[in-house]
């Protein structure tokens, strides 16, 4: 019924000097983020602190690295300003990244365990086992 | 916001238009960027699994703290921190090219394609420093008993735990650490400086078409927008090395 109607441009972004501001402000704030990021690398160097704290510390520069690709994606590709069903199309499938690596470092961190308490292979006569035991 | 409203009275999928508004190369050029990440991804998640099976990993302040020309003097972190500021910036002047595109302005895509190319070759230069340096940079490893000169390859690394004994004058010595540490940084960088290097290339076609006045004749600069999402994407993917093999 609308075939008459031409393929609409793509037309995104406004023109003006509005979207200079924001890219100004885009640039700051990334180079911002990687400075506290920076400062919370040279922080865990310099201070010995616990290593819950370390580990606290790493999950935090991890959410900011998270934040400036958000900003990346969102501001400098024009991502935010794409239509959501396209928007859809590029996030759904990236969610597949949680578990990839959820799994993943679960599973380097199971291998770890496995080979510091690996003691070697078990002995082939398996009944014996029971009375051999704390003998050590 | 007064273009959502129009979009949701917009029949889409009626036909006779891009469902996704947008031009067909541009929505091929989001996808393959997609993959792209996949494949980064899965390297720098393999990294992760190794790096989580280890019960010793150096400390990245320790491994690159040089910077050229300051000799030994300890920074850490301060050359790639430079490297990080060239690429936000590179990818500032592509936004600034892109949106110079729009707005059918000639003059301004070729001076921030420029300046674009410029900061490709930069971070480019950079990282065959660094490169260069950790390959040649040789620390005293104990192998066998024996004290030896070696530098970071990928079936070398020198940045294992202390050694029991000291170098002549004193050198800090230690012994071999994991193996797959060379392996996966010069790996994925590479990958990555790989990805710097075709951006640059592409980025420069691109130049070469704008000044040819091809865009012109097109009437747009759908071109130079697509080029920009591969530089951002190479970007996007510093953030997460910088992240893994730099930060934490």
């Amino acid at each position: 019924m609308e075939h008459s109607v031409k393929e609409i441009t793509y037309h995104h972004e406004p023109g003006g000097d509005e979207v200079v501001k924001k890219i100004i402000k885009t640039t700051v704030l990334l180079s911002v983020i990687t400075v506290i990021e920076l400062g919370l690398g040279l922080l865990m160097y310099a201070v010995p602190m616990a290593a819950a704290l370390i580990l606290f510390l790493k999950g935090v520069i991890v959410i900011l690295s998270l934040a400036k690709a958000f900003y990346i994606v969102g501001v400098f590709m024009h991502l935010g300003d794409e239509l959501k069903n396209l928007i859809m199309t590029i996030v759904v499938p990236l969610m597949l990244f949680i578990w990839f690596i959820a799994a993943f470092l679960w599973d380097g961190n199971s291998w770890k365990v496995l080979r510091n308490t690996y003691k070697g292979a078990p002995e082939v006569t398996a009944p014996a086992a029971t009375h051999a035991e704390g003998q050590h | 916001m007064a273009t959502a409203h129009a979009q949701m009275e917009t029949k889409w999928w009626s036909g006779g238009k891009s469902p996704f508004n947008v031009e067909y190369g541009k929505l091929m050029m989001w996808y393959f960027l997609m993959s792209d990440a996949f494949t980064f991804g899965a390297f720098l998640i393999s990294y992760g699994t190794i790096r989580f099976s280890q019960n010793y990993w150096p400390d990245p302040n320790q491994v690159f703290n040089a910077f050229p020309l300051a000799g030994h003097a300890n920074l850490p972190l301060a050359f790639v921190s430079l490297m990080t500021f060239i690429l936000i910036v590179s990818s500032v002047t592509m936004v600034l090219a892109v949106h110079a595109g729009h707005k059918n302005d000639k003059q301004g895509v070729i001076k921030w394609m420029i300046w674009t190319i410029i900061g490709g070759i930069a971070f480019l230069s950079c990282q065959a420093w660094e490169w260069t340096h950790l390959i040649t940079g040789d620390h005293l490893v104990l192998i066998n008993g024996e004290v030896k000169e070696l530098g970071t390859t990928v079936s070398m690394n020198p940045w294992g735990p202390a050694a029991n004994v000291t170098g002549h004058e004193g050198h800090h010595v230690t012994t071999p650490g994991p193996v797959a540490f060379g392996g996966y940084f010069f790996g994925i960088t590479g990958f990555h400086g790989f990805h710097v290097l075709s951006g640059v290339v592409i980025n420069i076609v691109m130049l070469v078409m704008a000044i040819n006045g091809t865009f012109e004749r097109k009437g747009h600069y759908w071109m130079i927008e697509k080029a920009g999402l591969y530089w951002h994407f190479v970007d996007l993917v510093w953030v997460f090395v910088f992240l893994c093999f730099y930060l934490i």
